[in-house]
């Protein structure tokens, strides 16, 4: 048939074709790519929580709105904070790439004090809109409100959870391959987070106070 | 919660013995026969004292093979438990006329058909679709393992944990009551205060991690594990199939994660953001669901898609026609079906704009898949077939699937769904495609790849026994509904007054007592051809003259899969290793570097069937310490650093020495 | 979500044994204390300008500032990719990238698409309620 035929152009070549490798095969670790798989899945999260909030956040249903409620000089505290932890994470992946245990160690405790900074504020926030009677049972626009930005929290919560094991993992073992690794992932997490940050202050807060 | 929360309401939240369900006969019976039945297996595995076998060589394994064969077992398991459902429904319909209210009540009449679907795609057609990738991928591009080998079992664990929550359902409180997809403001906290919704959202969220991770696991593998030369577009199809399934996955999941958090919070936390009132909007419910759901559709047919590629190629005996044609047109569906999901709600009232876009964009997603049809029709032109039973599975798929989509371009023209909408049509329509598409093709798969997994072939004369109860039954049981749904009889209803119906229904009813032979006959099958297992045994490990890498190993592969990683040229690979005239090494092996078994996938879903079982009942101090343990086994694991070891060559040397002796002996 | 990150990203080969030139197979890319200095001035600037903006009272027409701020914010997501996430169209043989360009797609398709569904729906089947000031 047709496939034999083409096959025995391959016969003719100089060298017989090899169909298997003598040696083992080592093929290319794929965590850093299934990290940034899962980070893009992760995204479709915030993308379907932005919606939700994009199509109920001016449903006040006679409650506050978002120029009654949002304190913008607070927000962008908190923005500064999230931005300096991401320049202080990059430090740590350049100690680490100086092969540097301590200062990497001591440049990721400054990211997780910002990040802990950030969350303290956050839930001030939180705890004074509930306070005062505008807690996420008030509107569909609180609702998705808390939901969208609670969520972003949430993730950096467990970014500061994995940094502490992170830490702990790095002082114990060293900066060897996969705590590299673990560590370059951390970083993905982490200013991947402050994209979301981003949109979260562009499209909640900046553009929520608009009339 | 009271003011003053006691330890028991902490510890057992709303969880009584009013739970158990003591006063539905039906229930009661099959829980017995459950409990007895279970007990049985317990006994038995006990007695032969397979309980250290079990664990591990299966349940703690990393082994692709051996989790794939899991996932299998489990989507078999539940398709049982998903047909008990349909065949009740059936009964149901066919008797509940005039004065006879059938012996169904609607409470346990809403709870079946919601079980019905969500196991039927989340518990049987989901972990058939993923065992069959996780068996087959990576045999078929030349690798030892997947890529993440404990995520994979640990992603099978959070299935089953999820199909455990499903049928803890059962007995155990009760299931929704609201259709598969628990539409607010139904399943809201208003109309739905029961367990039943929550049994929904966390038995989902729970399998859709593992779904999720395995998704990830695949595409990665894909990319980074194939062998040195194969090319992207010298993968298998059903590789390259499972590729864009994979894709799907990922990007689809999170949508149903998401979505299904948000009606937890409505229901958990009073948020407003699907209520009817303070400005909720139910109808953003159904928009996300089916941005989920429709890709979905083809996360679940795609594989298929594949199936059948690899069959109709390798029993027509001929290079699969249209190699690029496919893979391009499994990209476009990929990439389309995120745009076609509003025609599932043509009638919510977005208007002609909105929904002439939807209805147009669906119809263009036919195209690719009419192609695919015609590519398997060109393969199948002037090849020699051989009809053995895959292939059979496969030329019913075809026709039966082309009804199915046929349909579907007719529910796609928006005024045609305004009158057929959440009609009887409607239901034909996607069991025609899921039906004759997805289980056809995993029956094909199953029959093709069977020898593959375990050495032997199945039983010929029972695979077609239940091949024609199970094609012949499907056309009783849904052309009717065809009919009646133009008649205009719509979903969901357990009892009807206008007698004319009756006789469809019966027909109907009749279809699915045919099934139900079909699906006994395939299980006799199974237990034939274990029985006459040295009979139909397959030394050569290539028992169909394939095509693909798979096929070059052998029945059952050993654990490293190659003792030499294959060397690809061609996309039929294996093939041109025949016609060039191959020869197995016998010698020079090497030592191989192989993931271990670990236990951590296991236990971390047993917590998590315990932290969704909390959160079901609100016990929240259980849940608490659920979610505190859950946490520290996840970080204790990453403190596991020796994942490794390596099977050494002069074992691999043992093990190609008996294949070598087996083969030898064979001829 | 953590204890799955974490799980996820524990995996690794202790022993394989090939010392430090196989880290770049690892795609482990190199980075530099110049490149995050300039994504990060660039943040600050792309940060402050819109939150100065809306602050001081914003643009005459509420919609103009909208555009500036949703502006500002691609740019300035565009620079996270390229500074601190390191994207370029090479790392992971430019999976990486296409995965990102397909995620961006889709959040566009199910961000736009959401919103413009949902507002016909309203737009058709409760034309009195779209003025938000006669919502109950």
């Amino acid at each position: 048939m047709s496939d034999a035929k083409s096959y025995d152009t391959y016969n003719t070549a100089a060298a017989p074709l090899r169909f298997h490798q003598e040696t083992e095969h080592h093929p290319e670790n794929g965590t850093l790519l299934g990290f940034w798989l899962y980070l893009m899945s992760d995204c479709l999260i915030f993308a379907c929580l932005f919606a939700v909030y994009g199509v109920l956040g001016r449903s006040y249903a006679g409650g506050p709105t978002g120029a009654e409620v949002f304190e913008l000089p607070l927000v962008a505290l908190n923005t500064s904070l999230l931005l300096l932890s991401s320049i202080t994470y990059g430090f740590a992946m350049l100690e680490m790439q100086r092969k540097r245990v301590n200062p990497t160690l001591v440049w990721l405790a400054v990211t997780g004090l910002l990040g802990a900074g950030f969350i303290g504020i956050e839930l001030y926030e939180f705890g004074h809109l509930i306070a005062e009677g505008n807690g996420p049972q008030r509107s569909a626009f609180l609702s998705s409100f808390f939901t969208l930005v609670g969520t972003h929290g949430l993730h950096v919560s467990c970014g500061i959870i994995w940094l502490i094991t992170l830490m702990v993992q790095v002082k114990r073992k060293g900066l060897i391959g996969p705590n590299k690794r673990r560590l370059w992932c951390l970083s993905m997490f982490w200013h991947f987070l402050d994209v979301v940050w981003i949109g979260v202050f562009s499209f909640v807060y900046l553009m929520g106070v608009l009339p | 919660m009271s003011d003053h929360p006691d330890l028991t309401k902490l510890i057992f939240g709303r969880l009584s013995w009013d739970a158990i369900p003591f006063h539905e006969p039906i229930l009661l019976a099959t829980f017995a026969a459950v409990l007895v039945g279970g007990l049985a297996l317990l006994a038995v595995i006990t007695k032969y004292r397979l309980w250290g076998y079990l664990w591990r060589e299966w349940f703690t394994s990393i082994d692709h093979k051996k989790i794939g064969i899991m996932y299998m077992v489990l989507g078999l398991v539940m398709l049982l438990r998903g047909f008990a459902d349909a065949i009740m429904m059936r009964l149901q319909q066919a008797i509940s006329f005039g004065d006879n209210l059938g012996y169904l009540p609607p409470h346990h009449y809403d709870q079946v058909f919601t079980a019905h679907g969500v196991i039927m795609i989340f518990f049987v057609a989901m972990p058939i679709v993923t065992g069959l990738m996780n068996y087959v991928v990576p045999l078929q591009i030349g690798a030892r393992d997947v890529a993440f080998p404990f995520l994979n079992n640990f992603s099978f664990w959070m299935t089953t944990a999820g199909a455990v929550l499903v049928m803890a359902s059962l007995f155990v409180g009760e299931f929704a009551r609201t259709g598969w997809l628990a539409y607010p403001p139904l399943s809201g906290i208003l109309a739905s205060p029961d367990v039943g919704v929550d049994y929904y959202i966390w038995s989902l969220q729970i399998a859709g991690v593992g779904t999720l991770l395995s998704g990830v696991n695949l595409l990665v593998t894909i990319i980074k594990m194939r062998a040195p030369g194969m090319k992207l577009m010298q993968m298998p199809v059903f590789t390259w199939t499972a590729l864009c399934t994979n894709v799907l996955i990922i990007a689809a999941f999170p949508v149903l994660t998401a979505v299904l958090a948000l009606l937890s919070m409505d229901r958990y936390l009073g948020t407003h953001m699907f209520t009817n009132e303070l400005g909720g909007n139910a109808m953003m419910y159904v928009n996300l669901i089916w941005i989920w759901g429709h890709p979905e559709v083809y996360i679940l047919i795609l594989p298929m898609f594949g199936v059948f590629s690899e069959v109709v190629s390798t029993f027509a005996r001929k290079r699969l026609f249209g190699y690029t044609s496919m893979v391009y047109a499994t990209i476009v569906i990929t990439v389309l079906a995120y745009l076609v999901w509003l025609h599932h709600f043509f009638t919510m009232g977005s208007g002609a704009s909105v929904n002439s876009f939807f209805g147009i964009t669906t119809m263009i997603i036919s195209i690719p898949t009419g192609a695919k049809i015609f590519n398997w029709l060109f393969t199948m032109y002037r090849g020699r077939i051989h009809f053995e039973l895959p292939m059979m599975w496969t030329v019913a798929f075809m026709v039966t699937f082309v009804i199915g989509g046929m349909t579907g371009v007719l529910l796609a023209v928006p005024p045609a769904d305004f009158s057929l909408h959440n009609s009887l049509f409607l239901i034909a329509h996607f069991h025609n495609v899921i039906i004759g598409g997805v289980l056809f093709g995993a029956f094909a798969a199953i029959n093709f790849w069977f020898p593959k997994a375990f050495g032997f072939k199945l039983d010929v004369f029972w695979g077609k026994c239940s091949f024609w109860l199970w094609v012949v039954g499907f056309y009783f049981a849904f052309m009717p509904l065809y009919v009646l749904g133009l008649m205009g009889v719509t979903r969901r209803i357990s009892h009807f007054e206008d007698p004319s119906l009756q006789i469809w229904f019966q027909i109907a009813a009749f279809g699915a007592v045919l099934i139900a032979l079909g699906i006994g006959a395939m299980l006799i099958q199974f237990v034939v051809s274990f029985l006459r297992r040295d009979k139909l045994r397959d030394v050569t490990g290539d028992p169909w003259n394939g095509r693909t890498l798979e096929w070059s190993t052998s029945s059952p592969p050993p654990a490293y899969n190659f003792a030499f990683t294959p060397v690809v040229h061609d996309g039929d690979a294996w093939w041109q290793m025949k016609q060039l005239g191959w020869q197995r090494p016998l010698s020079g092996f090497i030592d191989i570097h192989m993931p271990k078994n670990t236990g951590a996938g296991i236990i971390l879903a047993g917590i998590s069937t315990v932290l969704g079982f909390a959160m079901i009942w609100q016990m929240w101090l259980v849940a608490a310490l659920a979610f505190v343990s859950l946490l520290a086994v996840a970080i204790g694991h990453t403190f596991n650093y020796n994942r490794e070891y390596y099977i050494q060559a002069a074992d691999v040397a043992r093990v190609e020495a008996a294949r070598t002796e087996a083969l030898a002996s064979h001829v | 979500m953590s204890a799955h990150t974490d799980v996820h990203a524990g995996h690794g080969h202790d022993e394989h044994g090939h010392g430090e030139h196989h880290e770049h197979d690892d795609g482990i890319g190199h980075v530099s204390l110049k490149g995050y200095m300039i994504g990060f001035v660039l943040a600050v600037l792309l940060t402050a300008v819109p939150f100065a903006l809306v602050m001081s009272g914003g643009l005459k027409d509420p919609s103009a500032t909208a555009f500036v701020i949703l502006g500002f914010a691609a740019v300035q997501i565009v620079v996270h990719m390229v500074y601190f996430l390191h994207m370029n169209a090479k790392s992971e043989g430019g999976w990486n990238m296409l995965a990102l360009i397909f995620t961006a797609v889709l959040v566009l398709i199910t961000l736009s698409g959401s919103i413009w569904v949902m507002y016909h729906l309203n737009h058709n089947m409760m034309p009195a309620l779209m003025d938000p000031r006669n919502l109950p």
